[in-house]
């Protein structure tokens, strides 16, 4: 047992990751708050619509999605691999759709289906092409935010702006922010109540679909770093967390931009500590965080006397 | 008790039957998968002669019948993306079950997993109790964080200059070709297990999967049986890790049973046919994995139960899309021609009953058609024996007569209907009537009458059709029984 958990010295741990490493973990911790927070702020609307598998579902269908655009175009550039992803994105719901519409077979069993198929082809192209195509298996299950410092730098006149990877997450993260600010009210909406949405003129389906684009945009972006299955973790974990701690849409946006950004932080000194796959650490810390807080929002509540699952139901929300 | 006898024969059977397959696998040189061409690659596949494929093709069948066994139940309990988060969960502990012997011990790790993996589907129940999450949120979060724990300690555990790990990493995506005599051992118990519960606890399962109240009151403990099921399903799933790995084992669990799930509406036969698909689609992996040298199995695995269901989808009898689709047209068809009937009725009837045919002018002008439209409708009607047109005027049959005033009378019962029970306005009640008056049944269709007390009379004051109008030739009338009465569904 030693020899697995080394012991804990501070300042190899939590001060030189941020002094004397900042050049190597700097870019991995920031790279883990953006897409935690990217995943988060999408993640809070799939857990509002009860959608939560939505993403565990088009997580592992990008897979082939990337391969196909790899396999079609020849290039790992940054399009193909988007218009891969965002494709393989619909067809996921389409074939969720197709299943669980037109047969007796429900929507649980309909996602497990659809997206262990998708996958299942992602995985059997990649081995077919495993000369051609550079994506590693645990890559795939995991990601590979540690080789984040290593890749190129992107240059803008002077100014060295980061890792490539990091700067298009850093794109996503901007882009999904004013998608979130610009539709707030529709999304708001359409995600509480679909006839006042359809009142008010807004189609619950194009926000449907809107999110989902959205999501596949997120988590194709996310793929690189954390991998098919962390990134469900980014998704839920930060939305979980704050909607234990607020009742309202626009704190749950703050909060879990908040846990993204502390998972990140102690992810990384996590990953130092035990040496293992910092992405993983990232999402122990942030399932840590999570218990914390449950425990925490039970104590409190108990101590008040009051029971938490009083109104399982709704979330108010702020413009009522 | 000769019921239970044949059942214990049966077990008996089943048991003799896993034993065997186990015993199939004898040791032998792993690595002689050398270039051949694909002939011989298929004999040799025939032929059972490697030891490796022996054991690959037995684990891929154990675990086929296993997992369509009990993926039977998480299908219609509504509950399948438990397997998903089941098969995530185990993963700290196969590596917390690596790390007690620091050797692949299939034992250690599968009692590793098994806890991992029940601690996994309890927190979900804790948390889905306790907090107003969901339950696909907390599935989605238990899935994801043990995971990530698992993945910290695989990862730990790789940097560890001791210990055999090789092989550790094949959990995650599965490689049927590494099954040793031990893993195939493991595998056989706890198959025979799972069949073995399921035969025993058949009434049980089948009365807490469809109606947990009837299953309460008629004194079955169903948190016991729901615990028990979970054990099992945990243990299924940590044995199929191996063949086809953590992120595909969701998918041996659901997709054998959804494709049951379209063909049957009976458990029992469910569950043999996700069995059966379950076996099928593992022997297919096997054997296209060994055929194309070098492909993992569990993707294979999973590509061939999701043909099967896609030709399920299709094709099923009952709840397949083209059979679906085909009973849509069919009574979309059968709507438009009953509609037509009604449409000549209300014509003849608004003449008094005078003339014997209506001019196709008069039913254009009826339907708000063109002339053209309502020749190839009363063409349409004279195919199925409803009509007859003789240059520009159309005759009803008897058939046709007779079930256009039914067609009639029922609408006009049915309004008379809402408005003297339901007291609903007689200007709303047509629009209901046009879609029930396809789908009255006979036996419906006296129980209005009498509860109408035979009226004549329909709210807007036109004459209900009745008997007499129906059957006024039913003696002239061939045996051939042609009126459909729908609603009564076989």
């Amino acid at each position: 047992m030693n020899e697995l958990i080394p012991a804990f010295d501070w300042h190899r741990v939590m001060v030189a990751p941020w002094t004397e490493d900042l050049a190597l973990f700097g870019w991995i911790g920031l790279m883990g708050f953006l897409v935690t927070a990217a995943c988060g702020l999408v993640g809070n609307y799939l857990i509002l619509r009860r959608m939560a598998l939505m993403g565990d579902a088009v997580s592992h269908s990008v897979l082939p999605g990337l391969v196909i655009a790899f396999l079609v175009s020849g290039s790992r550039g940054t399009w193909p691999m988007f218009l891969g992803a965002l494709a393989a994105g619909v067809v996921t719901t389409l074939l969720i759709e197709a299943i669980h519409r037109r047969t007796r077979v429900k929507q649980d069993a309909a996602i497990g289906i659809a997206f262990s198929t998708l996958f299942a082809i992602g995985v059997l192209l990649t081995s077919i092409y495993s000369q051609q195509i550079d994506l590693d298996a645990e890559c795939v299950l995991y990601g590979e935010i540690a080789f984040v410092p290593l890749e190129p730098f992107v240059e803008w006149g002077a100014a060295v702006l980061g890792p490539v990877s990091l700067v298009r997450m850093a794109g996503v993260l901007m882009f999904v922010v004013i998608i979130i600010v610009a539709f707030y009210k529709e999304l708001l909406v359409a995600s509480f109540d679909d006839g006042l949405s359809r009142a008010m003129g807004i189609n619950p389906a194009w926000v449907h679909h809107g999110l989902m684009a959205l999501l596949s945009i997120v988590v194709v972006s996310a793929f690189e770093a954390v991998g098919a299955i962390l990134v469900i973790a980014m998704l839920i974990l930060p939305g979980a967390t704050a909607s234990l701690l607020t009742q309202r849409l626009s704190r749950m946006h703050f909060i879990a931009v908040g846990h993204a950004a502390l998972s990140a932080w102690w992810g990384v000194s996590l990953g130092v500590w035990l040496d293992c796959s910092i992405g993983a650490a990232m999402v122990v810390m942030g399932a840590v965080l999570f218990s914390l807080v449950w425990a925490f929002t039970s104590w409190s509540s108990r101590r008040s006397g009051r029971r938490t699952a009083i109104n399982a139901g709704e979330m108010k929300h702020e413009s009522a | 008790m000769i019921l239970r006898r044949q059942l214990w024969r049966r077990v008996a059977l089943l048991l003799l039957l896993v034993v065997g397959t186990s015993n199939l696998a004898h040791a032998a040189s792993v690595q002689s998968l050398a270039d051949t061409n694909w002939w011989d690659q298929l004999l040799r596949f025939l032929s059972f002669r490697d030891a490796a494929l022996r054991y690959a093709l037995a684990g891929s069948i154990l675990l086929g019948l296993s997992c369509g066994l009990l993926g039977s139940f998480i299908v219609v309990r509504r509950m399948a993306l438990v397997g998903d988060a089941l098969s995530h969960a185990v993963l700290p502990g196969v590596a917390l079950g690596f790390l007690w012997g620091m050797t692949k011990d299939p034992l250690a790790i599968f009692v590793g997993a098994v806890v991992a993996g029940l601690a996994g589907t309890a927190l979900v129940t804790a948390l889905t109790r306790t907090t107003r999450l969901k339950e696909d949120t907390a599935l989605g979060l238990v899935l994801a964080s043990f995971f990530a724990a698992g993945i910290c300690l695989v990862t730990m555990i790789q940097r560890l200059p001791t210990g055999n790990k090789s092989g550790l990493d094949k959990f995650l995506f599965g490689q049927a070709a590494a099954l040793g005599a031990d893993d195939i051992t493991l595998m056989a118990v706890v198959t025979t297990v799972a069949v073995v519960l399921v035969t025993l606890f058949y009434k049980e399962l089948l009365a807490t999967s469809f109606d947990e109240g009837f299953a309460r009151s008629s004194g079955i403990p169903s948190a016991w049986v729901h615990h028990g099921l979970m054990l099992v399903l945990a243990a299924a799933t940590v044995i199929a890790l191996q063949a086809v790995g953590v992120v595909l084992v969701s998918a041996m669990l659901i997709t054998p049973a959804a494709t049951a799930y379209l063909l049957t509406d009976r458990l029992h036969r469910m569950l043999l046919l996700a069995s059966g698909f379950g076996i099928l689609a593992g022997a297919a992996g096997a054997f296209f994995s060994f055929i194309g040298r070098g492909l993992p199995t569990g993707p294979l695995m999973v590509i061939g139960a999701s043909t099967v269901f896609a030709g399920a989808y299709f094709l099923a009898p009952r709840h397949g899309v083209v059979a679906r689709w085909w009973r849509h047209r069919q009574s979309a068809a059968r709507t438009s021609r009953e509609n037509t009937l009604k449409a000549l009725y209300h014509v003849w009837e608004d003449d008094g009953f005078r003339d014997v045919g209506v001019t196709l002018s008069a039913l254009a002008e009826r339907r708000r058609e063109t002339i053209e439209e309502a020749l190839s409708r009363s063409g349409n009607l004279m195919r199925h024996g409803l009509a007859t047109v003789d240059r520009d005027v159309v005759y009803f049959t008897p058939e046709g007569r007779q079930r256009a005033a039914e067609i009639v009378r029922n609408h006009r019962l049915w309004e008379l209907y809402l408005t003297n029970s339901a007291n609903i306005a007689p200007d709303h009640v047509h629009e209901d009537a046009e879609k029930i008056e396809h789908v009255l049944g006979e036996t419906v269709v006296r129980e209005l009458e009498r509860r109408l007390n035979y009226a004549t009379v329909d709210p807007h004051g036109k004459a209900i059709p009745g008997p007499r109008d129906i059957h006024f030739d039913a003696a002239t009338r061939a045996g051939g029984e042609k009126t459909n009465t729908g609603g009564t569904r076989e």
